[in-house]
């Protein structure tokens, strides 16, 4: 008789186990993969019994994932537009938009002899437009008194693979140039003005520029601390050159206005200390669960990674920068609403 | 006695052999080239740890690609299963029956088919697979790989088959053994390792796509429990840590891509190695 | 006991022989003709998938979609033309790099080589095949591209600039239409040289040795006697290598240039049809960006159909003793 109980408790016992591990899927934005893979790896640590599985795929591919619902949620560095987020309504598969991080965009360069480039955004724009093709330009020379800048070709370097970063850049640059905002415009690829190479991530931006002599281009904040490539520092909407850091990133954060969906963008953002060419990464998670079980246990994972002061610290030692805690507060209002 | 011209032939004759060497050692310096760079570039996290631990999250040292390499084997061995006997089978219809004008757009389907981006497979896998199941596998990656294979795998049966010569064939004919065994124990005896050369290079082929798995199987940081849930797999890894913006999962990539052609290397040589015993030439 | 000293393949009794056999027959000749048919299958499927991806962009650009040159998401403006101009010229420079040096190769492999390296040499050159696209896209980066614009591209562009096909300045460090050529070379050499071998190993001794006893050389034997009796097999081999430069993408996007133009000039940036997928189809965030990348996709299909339609003319009009059986 005894037998029999063990065996019915043991069996009782793993069939609990097997029925507590659950994985949640997530795909999209590679700019969040490291944070989301770190938080998953955490999260299974603490014996919840949940594994979280996110892999990239770029935002696109996460937004369609996550409306086709082949996954439970989506990172993405660009919000859905009005129309797709319409068409989910109507299919009763509304969309919440949780943000999550914040990232910046920096400015990389490969000028011999200069270390410490200040440019700004009009600047910017009219190199990639093709209006400025000396380093030695007036308009660079003025914001760079000390240096000595050659009398070299500007080769600039884009990202030909749509990214979020891209959006972040040209969404920077339509805000300060009504040249670019007309012609060329805010999205993950754009048709690029004059002579300029794409390459592939970041990685194959900051090779080229690195390979190529006179090169500028834009790649992620976390990749060139990473990898220790220096970038300009850049002159923000108060007139003041600010370099990128979390800091500088998560004041600008703070000067947004946030509205209810939480979409929106704060480039070019007003304060003193706010680094211009910023943008946030949101969770996309839809607010009817297919599966309860499921939904609840990504409720409880995403309140962790809101709420929970060693997950915002690992984000933190990833250089993202966190979300404001009067916006994080919101937020997890919102996730409240997900059944 | 030889004349000019004979000499010429002679001369001839050489310089072709001298240019088939020189063609071999092109041929096979990319190879050479790409793995002393991966070497360089990965052995430093080349170790017993790599191969037996699971991912660590970026900014953690260490780590492995554990189940991306199991992953690649599990979905190697789907895609084989679901391709292979298909392509196998098509080829020998193409080789052994059928009429000239069906095989004529057979021959010509596949060609079409082999060359299409494996980015597209990846789009099938996911409408058939992904989204009826509602979710990630590794039956849709197997499924994905396996429809590359077929192509492939069908066209090089059915060239290998082709050169059989016919004098097999009608002499077993003749000896009254039905056409089927003809094909089973004669042809395919015959053509048995041109058939493994073909299997091989689809196999190899397939290990190392990146984008039709990325739709179907989304790759996984953990142990892989069922063939319905997502897989990790080597290409996904790699592509992943290569373009990442973490130097030391730069390093991994690199690894990885070295653990990968030695393993379809491993692979292809234990294939060999069994079946250099049973076929006949 | 009956004996019988016959092997198994062969009944005791001519009645034995009608039912079993014709049965065996039959199954087994459905059972491949099925597996065949799957080819149609397959390829419904891909139109299939393709053609209702691609159906929003269709209504919406029509024929214009094959003629236009701007690749502008911000203002959803796209063409095709750019991307069919480098699919074409990519592969085309691929193959002649890669047929020849495949077909000596493999001549190499079966003729020449010492019997003890033959084996290895052809593992090898299968691990070729297993290297992933994104590996060979890293190292052409930084590797092959910087040792190509400094030494061969230099030159070129030193010596020999007034030519328009290979002309105009070196940009962004040597990534063009040239160097995505040189890359997707290097891949298909692997399965253009073992199927190449494979053929060339088929081929009996007996032609060989005809040939030698009527006292060809090497190279005469190679020519008369190999060759020709597997030109259709080799040209099969550089079909399928074809078919892998067609759709070949990651490797391509690092190296090509990725910019939507048409030049003259090889060693100007460029873009493919399915590196362009490959490059946007992660961010394709509308229902009109997506679509328009399927109809990429089926851009490429029938691209491929027309260069398969050319080379199959091209394979009729040569005929040879290795051709199939009647």
């Amino acid at each position: 008789m005894n037998k029999f109980l063990i065996a019915g408790l043991l069996g009782l016992l793993t069939l609990s186990a097997q029925a507590a591990d659950i994985t949640l899927t997530g795909s999209g934005s590679t700019f969040v993969k490291p944070a989301m893979d770190k938080w998953a790896d955490a999260y299974d640590k603490k014996g919840t019994g949940v594994k979280v599985t996110y892999a990239g795929g770029g935002s696109g591919t996460g937004q369609k994932n996550v409306q086709d619902g082949t996954v439970d949620f989506a990172g993405s560095d660009g919000p859905l537009s009005d129309a797709a987020l319409a068409i989910a309504r109507s299919k009763d598969n509304n969309i919440l938009h949780l943000p999550v991080v914040a990232g910046a965009v920096v400015i990389i360069y490969n000028v011999p002899g200069v270390t410490n480039l200040k440019l700004d955004g009009a600047t910017i724009a009219n190199i990639y437009l093709g209006k400025i093709t000396k380093w030695n330009d007036p308009a660079i020379a003025s914001q760079n008194p000390d240096d000595k800048l050659p009398d070299a070709d500007i080769s600039t370097v884009h990202r030909s693979d749509g990214s979020g970063t891209t959006f972040i850049f040209t969404d920077y640059l339509s805000n300060v140039s009504a040249d670019w905002k007309k012609n060329v415009g805010k999205a993950t690829t754009v048709e690029w003005p004059g002579t300029g190479v794409g390459q592939s991530g970041s990685a194959g931006v900051a090779g080229q520029v690195q390979k190529t002599v006179g090169g500028i281009g834009y790649v992620e904040l976390i990749y060139a601390a990473n990898n220790k490539i220096s970038y300009a520092d850049i002159k923000n909407a108060n007139g003041k050159y600010v370099t990128a850091s979390l800091d500088s990133v998560s004041d600008a954060l703070g000067t947004a206005t946030i509205p209810a969906d939480f979409r929106f963008s704060f480039v070019n953002a007003p304060g003193d200390t706010s680094y211009p060419i910023s943008g946030v990464t949101w969770l996309m998670v839809p607010q009817h669960s297919k599966d309860a079980a499921k939904g609840a246990k990504l409720v409880e994972f995403l309140k962790w990674i809101y709420n929970d002061a060693d997950a915002k610290k690992m984000a933190h030692d990833l250089n993202y920068a966190p979300i404001p805690d009067a916006v994080v507060k919101r937020v997890l209002t919102t996730i409240d609403t997900i059944k | 006695m030889l004349t000019r011209y004979d000499k010429y032939r002679k001369l001839k004759s050489g310089f072709m052999s001298a240019l088939a060497v020189f063609c071999a050692i092109l041929v096979v310096l990319p190879l050479i080239l790409v793995f002393f760079y991966l070497l360089k570039m990965g052995v430093s996290s080349l170790s017993w740890d790599f191969i037996t631990q699971l991912p660590k999250p970026a900014g953690e040292e260490g780590g492995g690609m554990a189940n991306a390499i199991v992953g690649t084997l599990e979905l190697m061995g789907l895609a084989l299963v679901m391709g292979v006997p298909i392509g196998l089978l098509g080829g020998i219809y193409l080789a052994e029956y059928g009429g000239g004008k069906t095989n004529a757009w057979i021959r010509f389907g596949a060609d079409v088919l082999n060359g299409v981006p494996s980015i597209v497979w990846g789009m099938v896998g996911y409408i058939l697979a992904v989204v009826p199941m509602g979710g990630f596998s590794a039956f849709s990656g197997g499924l994905a790989l396996a429809f590359i294979m077929v192509p492939l795998v069908l066209r090089t049966t059915e060239e290998v088959l082709v050169l059989v010569p016919s004098g097999y064939r009608e002499a077993a004919s003749a000896l009254g053994i039905p056409r089927w065994k003809i094909t089973y124990h004669i042809v395919l005896r015959t053509a048995f390792k041109g058939i493994v050369t073909g299997v091989l290079l689809a196999l190899g082929r397939v290990a190392g796509e990146t984008a039709p798995i990325l739709f179907t199987a989304l790759g996984s940081n953990v142990w892989n429990n069922s063939i319905k849930e997502p897989i990790a797999a080597l290409p996904i890894q790699i592509y992943y840590y290569a373009l990442s913006s973490f130097p030391d999962q730069n390093n991994q990539a690199w690894a990885g891509a070295l653990v990968l052609i030695i393993l379809v290397f491993l692979l292809s040589a234990t294939v060999r190695f069994l079946t250099s015993r049973r076929s006949k030439i | 006991m009956s004996q019988t000293t016959t092997s198994p393949a062969l009944p005791a009794r001519a009645a034995d022989m009608a039912e079993p056999s014709r049965l065996g027959n039959r199954l087994f000749e459905g059972l491949t003709f099925v597996s065949a048919m799957m080819i149609g299958v397959l390829f419904l499927l891909v139109a299939y998938v393709l053609i209702d991806g691609a159906r929003l962009a269709m209504s919406q650009y029509g024929w214009e979609f094959l003629t236009n040159t701007h690749w502008n998401p911000v203002t959803d403006n796209y063409g095709a033309l750019p991307f069919i101009f480098g699919t074409v010229v990519t592969s085309a420079i691929a193959l002649i790099i890669a047929v020849p040096l495949s077909i000596g190769t493999a001549i190499f492999l079966t003729d020449l080589a010492p019997l003890r390296l033959r084996q290895p040499l052809t593992s090898i050159i299968e691990m070729l095949a297993a290297v992933p696209s994104v590996i060979w896209g890293l190292w052409g980066l930084f590797v092959l591209l910087p040792w190509l614009h400094d030494y061969p591209y230099t030159w070129v562009s030193k010596h020999l600039s007034g030519i328009p096909l290979v002309a105009g300045p070196i940009q962004g460090a040597g990534a063009c239409i040239m160097s995505a050529g040189i890359i997707v070379a290097i891949m298909i050499l692997p399965i253009v040289t073992s199927v190449s071998r494979e053929i060339l190993r088929s081929v009996p001794d007996l032609q060989r040795e005809a040939a030698y006893g009527l006292g060809a050389t090497r190279w005469e034997v190679t020519r008369i006697a190999v060759l020709s009796y597997a030109r259709r097999g080799l040209m099969g081999a550089a079909v399928l290598g074809l078919g892998r430069a067609l759709g070949e993408t990651m490797a391509v996007t690092m190296v090509v240039g990725n910019s939507p133009k048409i030049n003259a000039s090889l060693l100007q940036p460029g873009w493919t049809l399915a590196s362009v997928i490959a490059n946007q189809f992660g961010e394709a965030a509308t229902d009109i960006q997506r679509s328009v990348l399927f109809e990429i996709g089926l851009v490429l299909v029938c691209v491929t159909i027309l260069v398969n339609i050319g080379a199959l003319l091209l394979i009729k009009s040569i005929d040879g003793p290795g051709s199939r059986r009647a």
